[in-house]
């Protein structure tokens, strides 16, 4: 679990992101992703395979076993990319109280 | 949804014998079945092409779908107990290191009727206290509870007792070490409601459980149960304080778990001999309430290794019944093939693998079927229950079909790389369950940006490779190599690794290691290999156990007292440190793991050497590898180098290493002795996959690729690549009977 505070310091590593959100990060952009992608399992993003390799819904974990995992069949994806940076954004928000595209518009 | 499961009883077998298929389906009244050869199992678009191959074999129907249950969670059974009898003072007592009090009822010993439930029974109760009940065969039941949640992981004497001519009921439960402030010693009596009982019925004993109408066993206990016993007296005030002090007056059992701690016996030290089974193999070997650390070998001091550690997941054999007996044709060709069971769109491929018949070969080459590795990974729960998958992989977690099942269907059994549910390291996997990853057409979460394929569907890359050679090969699998030492391997030209076999046996390293000593060559084609000790069950089919002691990547470290495993007694853990590191065998032995990207090789100035031009025809380098399914390149995933001072021999040839890979590589626990910044892919030295090889006594040879990338990048650019080329050079050279120059 990741100490680290995300701040406007950071706003330059959210811009890397974005421009390649599958590519290898910078030192600054991975420790802002350890906080991001760290965290406990309950609630934490996933993607739901609807068809591999071709389409996805955003997905939550439950906190036990036996607990099915909650699928948001209202957003999906086509391109994994998108979901990468539509996840990024959203647990910036729920990190920072931030509209990261609000931000970074 | 996952409405089909399937195992089957054997992984592997010879053309014109059986297979028992043991299928479940959830609400799908019929299904079809057909057998294939398992050729390529990739589904990627990007990849070559899912490929099998159907063998003309009618098994029958459309077959009847039933549904057969799973029932998770172990325990002791005594068949033939003395019928119950009221009409007598009674009491249980036993130690107990309860781990999830608190967490429903959980019962330590029980004596009932299984049909009626009539009888006694000793339990923690909903809150985790000692709790202790009585029921009559009219179903009216009585109970008692100290009213004092029990500590986890603390040590308690329990005791229930039922005095005849006062009608009754007491539990005492006694904490063996008195903490101040801890008020968790309490007794309490009560007379009881229950009337009368008749005498005369039927009974069975169970320890860790109760009998269920419903279901074989009820209210697992989770923790650890020693020396339990049952007699028709009541205990006095000081054998209710002191373990071990009560005499062995009007004794109905005393159960010594002490005994026979590699198998799934229970031995009743009475003169009663009420002897018992253990079921869905709950740990032993473990440290006991008298353990001191003085010992750590169960073999020496077996007192002190008295306790059975007991899970409510616990699942060793779903003990379904047969729905296919697949008659193999005796002219079928060795391979990896799968009982494909089909129902509209719900389907599930229960693989094994065809071996040519004892004492023969029907090719000039042997694929090795890391078998002890797939039962190792087997239900991996590493996607779903472990939320740092996300960072280690560098990319949002994704969840297949298979993944909504395992999360809610836990009763499906756990792998080497989870816990129990009470915290504790997982010691025993089998292969007597449905092993939903390992199916052709089936994703991972560990196998890289791309295909994202692990273990089995990995290990297709390379069949899917030797398909297109139209390379004859025959298929061993790991139970084989255990089973039969080198004897199986000898004769073949070339023997050729999966892509991760890192769950050896001692016989499979034995094996393995009398087939290079006698001339043969080895093309381990993978990374991480022979990395973990584990141990066959010398009798039970279809399960291991590997306790990883000391160090090494794990999800948790056996307590102390507990490096040796129960099966055998062999002490456990990584094979470099138990003298054997894989280094030897192969030149090479794990420095690394990350699962984002993969990496090229850059050829090194010892790829020109004259001993292995072999290799390198066609190959112009100095860069290889820089594409693949797996990460992306060749080197990625999981990487091993050379070291000698684990063993790597002297002549070992370094052809090509990895430069540079993502900071998600991280060195190994084994290797961080005294950790300092820098430890990732992009600064340390030691993160790289080597390519090698060395020539060994009698003619032989080894090459190695270090990294479980490799197979990925085989199929790139249809087979067309330098991966594929080097790779089938090796294969050429091996083939050719001239023996490697040994001066």
């Amino acid at each position: 679990m990741s100490r680290y505070r995300l701040s406007d310091e950071d706003l330059k590593y959210a811009v890397e992101f974005r421009a390649n959100p599958l590519g290898t990060p910078s030192p600054g952009l991975q420790r802002v992703l350890n906080l991001l992608r760290g965290g406990p399992k309950k609630g934490k993003y996933v993607l739901i395979v609807k068809e591999p390799f071709r389409r996805w819904n955003l997905g939550r974990m439950p906190e036990s076993r036996g607990e099915p995992i909650e699928i948001i069949s209202e957003i999906e994806y086509t391109d994994l990319a998108e979901a990468e940076w539509d996840v990024f954004k959203r647990r910036w928000k729920e990190s920072t109280g931030q509209d990261l595209e609000q931000e970074l518009a | 949804m996952t409405r089909i499961l399937a195992y089957t009883d054997r992984i592997s077998v010879a053309p014109g014998g059986s297979v028992q298929v043991k299928v479940s389906c959830d609400g799908l009244d019929h299904y079809h079945a057909r057998l294939i050869r398992v050729i390529q199992g990739d589904v990627n678009p990007s990849g070559p092409g899912y490929r099998e191959e159907v063998v003309d074999l009618d098994l029958g129907g459309p077959i009847p779908g039933r549904f057969q249950p799973i029932h998770a969670g172990s325990y002791g059974i005594v068949e033939g107990a003395p019928p119950l009898d009221m009409g007598k003072s009674f009491s249980m007592q036993a130690l107990i290191w309860p781990t999830l009090p608190g967490c429903g009822p959980q019962t330590i010993l029980s004596y009932e009727d299984p049909n009626s439930c009539a009888g006694f029974r000793l339990y923690m109760d909903a809150a985790g206290a000692l709790a202790f009940q009585v029921t009559e065969l009219q179903g009216n039941s009585d109970s008692i509870s100290t009213g004092s949640p029990l500590f986890a992981q603390r040590w308690y004497l329990v005791t229930g007792e039922f005095d005849a001519d006062s009608r009754t009921l007491t539990v005492f439960q006694v904490p063996q070490i008195s903490t101040p402030k801890v008020q968790d010693r309490h007794k309490n009596s009560k007379v009881s409601t229950i009337g009368t009982f008749e005498a005369g019925s039927d009974a069975v004993i169970m320890i860790a459980a109760h009998s269920g109408c419903e279901r074989p066993a009820l209210e697992h206990f989770n923790g650890r149960i020693e020396a339990p016993k049952i007699f028709t007296r009541l205990l006095d005030e000081y054998e209710k304080v002191n373990p071990g002090t009560a005499e062995d007056r009007e004794l109905i059992a005393a159960w010594d778990f002490s005994v026979g701690i590699s198998t799934d016996r229970i031995i009743d030290a009475s003169e009663n001999q009420l002897n018992g089974l253990l079921v869905n193999l709950p740990a032993r070997g473990v440290t006991g309430h008298f353990w001191n650390g003085d010992e750590h070998c169960w073999k020496n001091n077996f007192d002190h290794y008295a306790a059975i550690h007991f899970h409510d997941d616990d699942l060793y054999d779903c003990e379904w019944e047969t729905d296919i007996e697949v008659k193999l044709p005796d002219s079928l060709k060795s391979g990896v093939y799968a009982v494909h069971l089909q129902s509209g769109s719900e389907e599930y491929y229960t693989p094994f693998a065809v071996r040519p018949p004892r004492g023969t070969r029907s090719a000039p080459v042997a694929f090795i079927l890391p078998s002890a590795s797939y039962m190792a990974y087997a239900n991996n729960r590493i996607g779903i229950d472990v939320p740092e998958t996300e960072i280690v992989t560098g990319r949002l977690v994704q969840m297949n079909p298979i993944d909504l099942f395992m999360q809610t269907h836990p009763e499906i059994g756990l792998s080497f790389y989870d816990v129990h549910n009470d915290g504790s390291g997982v010691y025993y996997s089998s292969r007597l369950r449905p092993i939903v990853q390992m199916q052709p057409r089936q994703i991972g979460h560990l196998g890289g940006v791309g295909s994202n394929l692990w273990q089995f569907n990995a290990d297709t890359h390379i069949l899917g490779w030797l398909d297109q050679l139209e390379q004859p090969f025959d298929v061993i699998t790991d139970e084989d190599l255990e089973n039969e030492g080198g004897q199986v391997l000898e004769g073949y030209k070339a023997v050729i690794t999966g892509t991760h076999p890192e769950y050896y046996s001692v016989g499979m390293l034995d094996g393995l290691q009398s087939y290079l000593n006698a001339g043969g060559r080895l093309m381990y084609l993978g990374g991480n290999g022979f990395y973990w000790r584990v141990s066959f069950h010398p009798t039970l089919p279809g399960v291991i156990e590997c306790r990883k002691s000391e160090d090494g990547i794990r999800v948790y470290p056996p307590p102390p007292g507990e490096f040796y495993a129960s099966f055998t007694g062999e002490y456990t853990g990584l094979w470099r440190r138990n003298g054997r590191a894989p280094n030897e065998l192969v030149g090479i032995g794990m420095v690394s793991q990350g699962f984002d990207c993969s990496s090229p090789y850059i050829l090194t100035e010892a790829s020109r050497d004259p001993r292995v031009s072999f290799i390198f025809e066609g190959v112009e380098g100095p860069v290889v590898g820089d594409y693949g399914l797996s990460g992306g390149g060749a080197a990625g995933l999981e990487l091993d180098a050379t070291n000698h001072a684990w063993g790597t021999p002297p002549n070992t040839l370094v052809l090509a290493t990895s430069e540079r890979h993502s900071d998600l590589y991280l060195m190994t626990p084994e290797d961080m002795d005294d950790p300092a910044p820098g430890l990732g892919g992009s600064e340390a030295e030691i993160i790289r996959a080597e390519m090698v090889f060395f020539e060994t006594p009698k003619g032989g040879a080894v090459f190695s690729t270090g990294s479980i990338a490799w197979c990925g990048s085989l199929s790139h650019a249809d087979y067309n690549n330098d991966i594929a080329r080097i790779t089938g050079n090796v294969l050429q050279r091996f083939l050719d009977p001239t023996p490697f120059p040994v001066m």
